[in-house]
């Protein structure tokens, strides 16, 4: 249970900083916004999944953040990709949120009270990020730069959630069933990504307040 | 010894962080309140996670507990039990009246693309429904950008959560 919960809040987490590298840089203004909104709040989705956990491991939420080793992080090889260009970030956007949709119907389904009450949280707020994903799919879905990224990347989508669910986002996408890029692994850029994200709460004594 | 509604009349006074014309019992994110021998147990309801404000609000609700000399205990429940429709009338028109059109019902299926695009939003500076979308994402995670057609205005519009 704690291994999933970790497995997602850092999914958010990355998938959100990752988001974040537009800021000040994407290509119209419009997105500008859109991409800083969406990762500010898939940051907050990961912080309440932090908080879930940080309870269960009698831990707190910003030391599973940030104070973690690198190998200890539990999110998929899929989200901490450094994606340099728009046709892969909308790919990796319109994959994540399909994959995410697949998983939070599961959770909101499942036993565990707290966990189905936040997921249907989140689930309301993903309806937005979902329509900027599928706005982006419609218009570019005729651009071979699109289709071949989205293929790219399928096998690590497919990775990001369990595999008894991996059949419905399969039927969802539409795209054949391929070997996963599984959890477990980091990719090569991971390390840099994480000096950058954990600088701040490094730099500091122990026991500061945030 | 404080009172429960000493406690709601206090938290009448404070003003939501990003769009302080409202207050948090506007908004409707004080789900309850409960004293006991100066004792007072509240749950928040946040409104959207990604929000950056919730601690403000969370500090703001214990500051006002302290200050009538109450200890706070402030539970965060996050769980879908806060939606736009928890907005109180009073709370909407205020938001009109700062220039941000109020969140549409929400309804059992969840918005879509279509109906943000459609023209059932009226414009809070002139009342006309020739309004269209210009961006889903506005400057915090609860809004929407939109543009009116007939007076020209761009304004912000209250997603439906």
């Amino acid at each position: 249970m704690n291994e999933l919960l970790l497995g997602l809040a850092d999914d958010e987490l990355i998938i959100g900083w990752r988001d974040s590298e537009w800021t000040g840089i994407a290509p119209m203004l419009e997105e500008d916004v859109a991409f800083s909104s969406i990762a500010q709040n898939e940051i907050g989705h990961a912080r309440a999944l932090y908080e879930l956990a940080a309870a269960e491991l009698d831990s707190d939420p910003d030391s599973l953040a940030f104070d973690r080793t690198p190998d200890e992080y539990r999110c998929a090889p899929f989200v901490e990709l450094h994606l340099l260009d728009w046709a892969h970030t909308i790919a990796r956007r319109y994959l994540y949120e399909e994959a995410d949709r697949v998983r939070l119907d599961a959770l909101r389904r499942g036993g565990d009270v707290e966990l189905a009450g936040l997921a249907a949280k989140i689930d309301r707020e993903e309806v937005y990020h979902r329509m900027h994903a599928e706005m982006w799919r419609e218009r570019l879905g005729g651009e071979a730069q699109f289709r071949e990224a989205v293929e790219e990347l399928w096998p690590h989508a497919l990775g990001l959630v369990e595999p008894d669910q991996r059949a419905t986002l399969v039927e969802r996408v539409g795209l054949a069933e391929v070997t996963p890029v599984e959890r477990g692994a980091h990719v090569a850029e991971w390390p840099a990504l994480w000096e950058e994200m954990t600088m701040v709460r490094r730099s500091e004594p122990a026991g500061a307040q945030w | 010894m404080v009172t429960a509604e000493q406690v709601w009349r206090a938290f009448e006074e404070i003003p939501d962080p990003e769009i302080p014309v409202v207050s948090l019992v506007d908004l409707g994110v004080i789900r309850s309140v409960d004293v006991h021998d100066g004792h007072v147990e509240v749950e928040f309801t946040p409104t959207f996670l990604g929000c950056p404000a919730l601690e403000a609000m969370k500090r703001a609700l214990e500051e006002k507990v302290a200050a009538l000399g109450g200890d706070a205990d402030v539970r965060v429940i996050s769980d879908d039990s806060w939606s736009t429709d928890k907005i109180t009338p009073a709370g909407r028109e205020k938001l009109r009246a700062a220039g941000f059109a109020p969140p549409a019902p929400r309804e059992a299926s969840a918005p879509v693309l279509v109906q943000l695009q459609s023209n059932v939003f009226r414009c809070p500076y002139c009342n006309s429904t020739q309004t269209s979308l210009e961006n889903i994402f506005g400057p915090t995670p609860c809004r929407s950008l939109r543009y009116c057609e007939s007076c020209r205005q761009p304004f912000e519009q209250f997603k439906t959560i």
